[in-house]
């Protein structure tokens, strides 16, 4: 299972960025957990300046934006 | 970082670029055909006399709506095309060590070129301060990316020409410029709250990096649609309120009031009743185009326009969670002194 954290004080972007990777693994039949952190102690503590963030098993692989479809594809791919 | 970036091969590459000026051609002949084509709509289609008010107001309005819609269209795919190149942690990075003055300047122009939306302003705040970056260099980033907006560019370039676009741009920058250069020097870090100081930031990652090119343009085109979406009902509604004023108030109506001649205390009254508002550019421009027409002075007119849209209350308030009342009180008196100054010298360079 992967552990996902959306990052992000609550604005549309991030609520729009934790929907589009729930849908996306739905699809793909990966099981995620999904978790919103809107502490900003927490975002800045993974080094996450522009929100929205995405980081998955503890690592930052998103940032700045709704990421890109095919780039959250990716994401699921293995 | 897992992004998985494909190698394209060359036929993809031309099948983009030839996109991109397909798209672009088209773009050029419809800007070119609005003027004829609203004329015919209301003269000829609608039957409207030339000289008449309605006439006057429905042309106005045919050939606004989709001249602004285009404008803003390219401007926002153009604009955001450009900021992939850019990101709040590169702009951190080049930031950080950059003493005020020169580091004021920087901030300025990086603030418009970083792409940027307010629900940020809190987390970069702490991810500069953090770097050790200076507080008034700081808040020069962060009164550049709200006061030089975009779509306001588009909107001022379309309605007034390059010339009142630089002016917008160049009083844009040496407001925050300013702004940051007076923060700076009064020294009011004791007024920024005790928990940032505390702050770890963790080093960030580049994000503007390794992105392809159809990454990129795939990102000007979400934006468009994006905002077109957001703000296509105030252009409609501005343009409407626009036209009427074209048509119906009589010329130098304004000049009373908003004029290069009315009263002194014009500029900052204006200013006083916009900051309050906080309105989309898009909606602001077409009424400012036609109060300019009825005799508005331009400098007037414009730190109206930088006012609404460069002290957000959202933003503001969001920002209270890392700055005491005092200096969220020194901050947005200080843009608004800098706006009214602006106006004046527009008033009197124009």
């Amino acid at each position: 299972m992967k552990d996902i954290k959306v990052l992000g004080s609550g604005c549309s972007k991030c609520v729009a960025t934790a929907k589009l990777i729930e849908d996306i693994a739905q699809t793909k039949g990966v099981d995620i957990q999904v978790e919103k952190v809107t502490d900003l102690t927490q975002i800045l503590g993974y080094g996450v300046m522009s929100t929205p963030g995405v980081v998955i098993d503890g690592t930052v692989v998103h940032a700045g934006n709704v990421p890109a479809r095919n780039k959250v594809e990716a994401w699921f791919a293995k | 970082m897992n992004s998985i970036t494909e190698p394209i091969g060359k036929r993809e590459t031309f099948r983009l670029w030839s996109i991109v000026v397909i798209v672009t051609l088209l773009w050029v002949f419809l800007y070119n055909a609005i003027q004829p084509l609203s004329e015919w709509i209301s003269y000829e289609a609608l039957g409207l006399a030339r000289t008449s008010h309605a006439g006057e107001a429905v042309a106005f309005f045919f050939y606004d709506v989709p001249k602004i819609m285009l404008l803003i269209s390219g401007m926002i795919f153009v604009i955001t095309v450009l900021r992939t190149f850019f990101s709040a942690e590169r702009a951190r990075r080049l930031l950080s060590g950059k003493r005020s003055g020169v580091g004021n300047v920087l901030a300025s122009a990086l603030g418009i070129v970083t792409p940027f939306c307010s629900c940020s302003a809190v987390p970069l705040f702490i991810g500069f301060v953090e770097a050790g970056i200076p507080l008034g260099v700081t808040f020069s980033f962060l009164v550049a990316a709200p006061v030089i907006n975009e779509v306001a560019l588009a909107l001022l370039y379309g309605m007034f020409g390059w010339k009142v676009a630089v002016l917008y741009v160049t009083s844009g920058m040496t407001i925050s410029i300013v702004t940051g250069l007076f923060i700076g020097r009064l020294g009011v870090e004791r007024w920024v709250e005790d928990f940032v100081w505390k702050m770890q930031v963790r080093g960030a990652e580049d994000q503007s990096a390794n992105l392809t090119w159809d990454e990129r343009f795939g990102r000007g085109r979400e934006a468009v649609k994006e905002i077109v979406e957001k703000v296509w009902l105030y252009v409609l509604i501005g343009i409407g309120i626009g036209a009427g004023i074209h048509g119906y108030v009589p010329t130098d109506a304004m000049a009373a009031y908003m004029g290069k001649d009315a009263a002194w205390w014009s500029v900052p009254l204006v200013v006083l009743v916009a900051l309050p508002l906080y309105s989309n550019a898009a909606g602001m421009a077409p009424i400012l185009l036609a109060l300019v027409e009825k005799g508005a002075a331009l400098g007037t007119a414009l730190a109206f326009m930088m006012a609404v849209v460069g002290v957000s209350l959202p933003e503001t308030i969001l920002l209270r969670r890392v700055l005491k009342p005092q200096l969220i009180a020194i901050f947005i008196g200080v843009v608004t002194v800098a706006i009214i100054i602006t106006g004046y010298l527009f008033n009197l360079i124009l």
